[in-house]
């Protein structure tokens, strides 16, 4: 910039902090994200962006996850289970009021939790409510959920977004006009540009410090970087160019956040199919893959190795990396066992993100340094869904599995996969009916342990998240246990 | 006059009926399920079953054809599958934008390629007519997106005089809407008024050759008077073909640019649609630019016989 031009962008900065009081704090933040929601009900869409904008910050559930993955609690303020572990008896919170004014209480969970697991439910996460035999008003502060059998996810289950208290009254708008009992109600939806919401003055906790909030939808990774350089906007969640990052480090006006996901980013391998049915050859393909190399060609660094299909953050997690280390040699003697020798070609479908990509071309250069062709083809989500997911028609594809606590997807012999153990199947069914803490642990070790003694898939790395705000926006969630960007606890520093 | 338009009209019927029937198969065609989409990688089947059923897409394809026409012919557009509001609210919030945005980019390449193209036919092969089609044949090169880029690393980043991109709509008022717009118009006027300018001046150098020029000079006038009275008027045929089919593509082809400068229009709506396979929305999206195209063109047709009267006697 010439010397006039920056004495003129300088008087006009004064100038425009001129039109707001000096002393007064900010109270209100302009989020980015990549992906706009498609419609407003989180109990009836997969798509993450809908939990991003809404979770936490318009609706709440019974129990809610914290920044670190804990579950606290959240209408309902506690619980008792029966001795049995089949009864759950929640006490709601006291003064809970929608949006809309109209009390929250036990009837509305009962039919938030009877909409959900109805025969005609378009919840896309079913299976949380499998367990629900019945669901009892007891009175308008106490409901009491009855299991048809034991289930140590429960309350962890009702945490999610799926799972969110809606009222009867405002269903029928939900998708567009979404009414909730969090510290934000919605304003205003401005399709293709963003969403505003703005604080819930009779809200029944702790009052936000933020006044009002705008999301905004930038799916384009230069339009991304230009937003945040102009400071059109606060933060960018889950920024989309990693490559970009280290120059927002070295700008004192912005902070880089980094934080883990619930996103085990996988080789998934269709263990149905020939020659990848035959767990040697599995085992080659794991041995053939350098982890680390594709965290720094694919994502910049950013990311964790993982040697299973679980999260390194959680408490319960193994390292298992070693049973699948870099070692060509051994992968190619594995192939020569199997009788693959000269090796095989394969298919390697892979859908959008730039870790498939991107991690999809390393991926097939590693697996041709042992042998193993690849013909890559790119899909988008749509014709993935359809070819790969539900046709099973595929060979290897990389993607990012991001609900948490997702391994009993291990335990669906019809799930993409194919993988079929019924050891595995019989150690899940008996996870869900396990409550004692250690004993659940344990199982989920062994599980962890078996997923990767059968290399059933090729276990990549954790996907990392990795965010950009202004400096001085403090309250901001780096990780994301679930898909929230929670904005209770943000604030402005001076 | 009456018979040619009417003649006009006819065909311009058959072209939307096949156009309806062409846009319904490819879409229908490509891979991808939009309750499959909308339910994610831990749905089970019969969840989006019964999504499907929700969304009326158990039905048979040719009955959804027949209800897709019948709908539109009675000015329905159906209702988007994931967005579950009517299509006809949609397309009209992004033409919002995506209406003033073509109209702004065309008026500012017409303003900058007229007065370029008559300069340079007028200066032919003289250096104020080389330095003209030099800046255009750079014009025609450069790629809108970068320069898009370019515009915004300059005046929104370096500058801070616009934002980088985003609308605020225009209920903040007509001058907040036209700044928004004033940068993506520009990368969008830009490659239009260097071809425009190009048709222009080659159209009106062909005029300047006719005998009818000769004569306008014979009878007296000078070189710029019959350069404005007879040769413009004449040249603008080309030009006018060409200020239609780039209204056309400024209406449905400034994707990219929204996407630089994330603008909510309608090229945005498609893109995320046909990422969603939300089929409805895109069939009547496309439907309704091939409507706007079929127009435009009907339109020039009839300026074409304005501003040239044989056209008018001829049919």
């Amino acid at each position: 910039m010439t010397k006039p031009l920056r004495l003129l962008a300088a008087s006009a900065l004064v100038l425009a902090a001129g039109l707001a009081p000096a002393w007064a704090q900010r109270t209100d933040v302009t989020v980015a994200m990549q992906l706009e929601p498609p419609h407003l009900d989180p109990t009836g869409g997969a798509a993450g962006a809908i939990d991003s904008v809404l979770y936490s910050n318009v609706f709440e559930g019974l129990t809610r996850f914290t920044e670190s993955g804990e579950i606290v609690p959240g209408l309902a303020e506690s619980w008792e289970i029966s001795e049995d572990g089949l009864t759950y008896t929640f006490r709601l919170r006291e003064d809970v009021t929608f949006h809309d004014g109209t009390a929250m209480d036990a009837s509305d969970v009962k039919f938030t939790l009877d909409r959900a697991r109805a025969e005609d439910s378009t919840n896309a996460q079913k299976q949380l409510f499998a367990s629900i035999e019945s669901v009892e008003v007891v009175d308008p502060r106490t409901v009491q959920v009855k299991l048809a059998q034991q289930d140590g996810m429960f309350l962890f289950n009702m945490a999610w977004g799926d799972a969110v208290i809606v009222a009867p009254e405002s269903i029928g708008e939900i998708k567009s006009q979404p009414i909730g009992t969090g510290p934000f109600r919605f304003v205003e939806w401005v399709q293709g540009d963003r969403i505003e919401i703005a604080r819930y003055e009779d809200y029944w906790g702790e009052a936000p410090a933020l006044a009002e909030a705008t999301f905004k939808f930038i799916s384009d990774p230069t339009a991304a970087f230009s937003a945040m350089m102009a400071e059109d906007i606060d933060a960018f969640m889950a920024f989309p160019a990693p490559e970009n990052l280290p120059q927002f480090e070295a700008d004192p006006r912005f902070q880089v956040l980094i934080g883990s996901t619930e996103g085990e980013t996988i080789l998934s391998t269709n263990n149905a199919q020939p020659p990848l049915d035959d767990r040697r050859v599995r085992k080659a393909i794991a041995h053939a893959i350098d982890r680390q190399a594709i965290i720094d060609g694919a994502m910049f660094g950013y990311g964790t190795p993982i040697g299973t299909h679980f999260a390194p953050h959680n408490p319960a997690y193994v390292d298992l990396t070693e049973m699948s280390a870099h070692d060509p040699e051994r992968a190619r003697q594995l192939l020569a066992d199997a009788g693959y020798a000269d090796g095989f070609t394969t298919t390697l479908k892979l859908p959008p993100p730039s870790y498939a990509r991107r991690g999809g071309e390393i991926v097939a250069a590693q697996l041709r340094a042992v042998g193993i062709e690849t013909e890559i083809t790119n899909l988008e989500w749509a014709q993935w869904l359809e070819e790969v997911f539900t046709n099973k028609n595929y060979g290897l594809t990389i993607v990012s599995h991001t609900e948490p606590m997702d391994i009993g997807i291990y335990a669906r012999p019809d799930y993409y996969f194919q993988y079929d153990n019924p050891e595995f199947q019989a150690l899940m069914e008996e996870l869900n009916r396990t409550t004692d803490p250690d004993t659940r642990t344990e199982m989920l070790q062994q599980a962890q342990r078996i997923i990767a003694e059968d290399y059933v898939n090729g276990y990549l790395f954790q996907l990392a998240m990795t965010s950009v705000a202004k400096s001085g926006l403090r309250g901001l969630w780096a990780n994301a246990p679930t898909q929230a960007v929670d904005l209770t606890g943000v604030y402005w520093e001076d | 006059m009456l018979r040619y338009t009417l003649k006009r009209m006819a065909s311009l019927a058959v072209s939307l009926a096949v156009a309806s029937l062409v846009i319904f198969l490819v879409v229908e065609v490509a891979p991808g399920d939009p309750a499959a989409f909308m339910l994610g990688i831990n749905a089970q089947p019969e969840t989006v079953a019964a999504l499907r059923a929700e969304l009326g897409l158990d039905v048979p394809k040719w009955q959804r054809y027949l209800d897709w026409v019948g709908g539109m012919l009675t000015g329905d557009f159906g209702t988007s599958y994931t967005y579950r509001t009517p299509v006809a609210d949609m397309i009209a919030d992004r033409l919002q934008v995506s209406l003033p945005l073509a109209l702004y980019a065309l008026a500012l390449s017409t303003l900058l390629a007229f007065p370029a193209g008559i300069y340079a036919a007028a200066r032919r092969g003289k250096a104020g007519d080389l330095a003209v089609m030099g800046a255009t044949q750079l014009g025609v090169a450069v790629p809108n997106f970068w320069f898009a880029m370019m515009l915004v690393l300059l005046f929104s980043i370096n500058l801070g005089w616009f934002s980088a991109g985003g609308f605020p709509g225009w209920e903040e008022g007509l001058w907040a809407g036209m700044k928004a717009l004033t940068l993506p118009a520009i990368a969008l006027a830009l490659p239009q008024a260097a071809i425009l300018a190009r048709v222009m001046r080659s159209s009106l150098i062909d005029i300047l050759g006719e005998d009818f020029m000769r004569t306008a000079r014979a009878k007296g006038l000078t070189r710029r008077q019959a350069l404005w009275r007879h040769g413009v008027r004449n040249a603008l045929i080309p030009v006018l073909t060409i200020i239609g089919l780039q209204f056309a593509f400024l209406l449905a082809g400034a994707i990219i640019i929204e996407q630089v400068f994330y603008l909510p229009g309608l090229g945005r709506l498609i893109f995320q649609s046909i990422s969603a396979r939300d089929l409805i929305v895109v069939e009547s999206v496309v439907m309704l630019l091939v409507f706007a195209v079929i127009v435009v063109n009907f339109l020039v047709d009839l300026a074409y016989a304005a501003v040239d009267p044989r056209l008018r006697s001829r049919t």
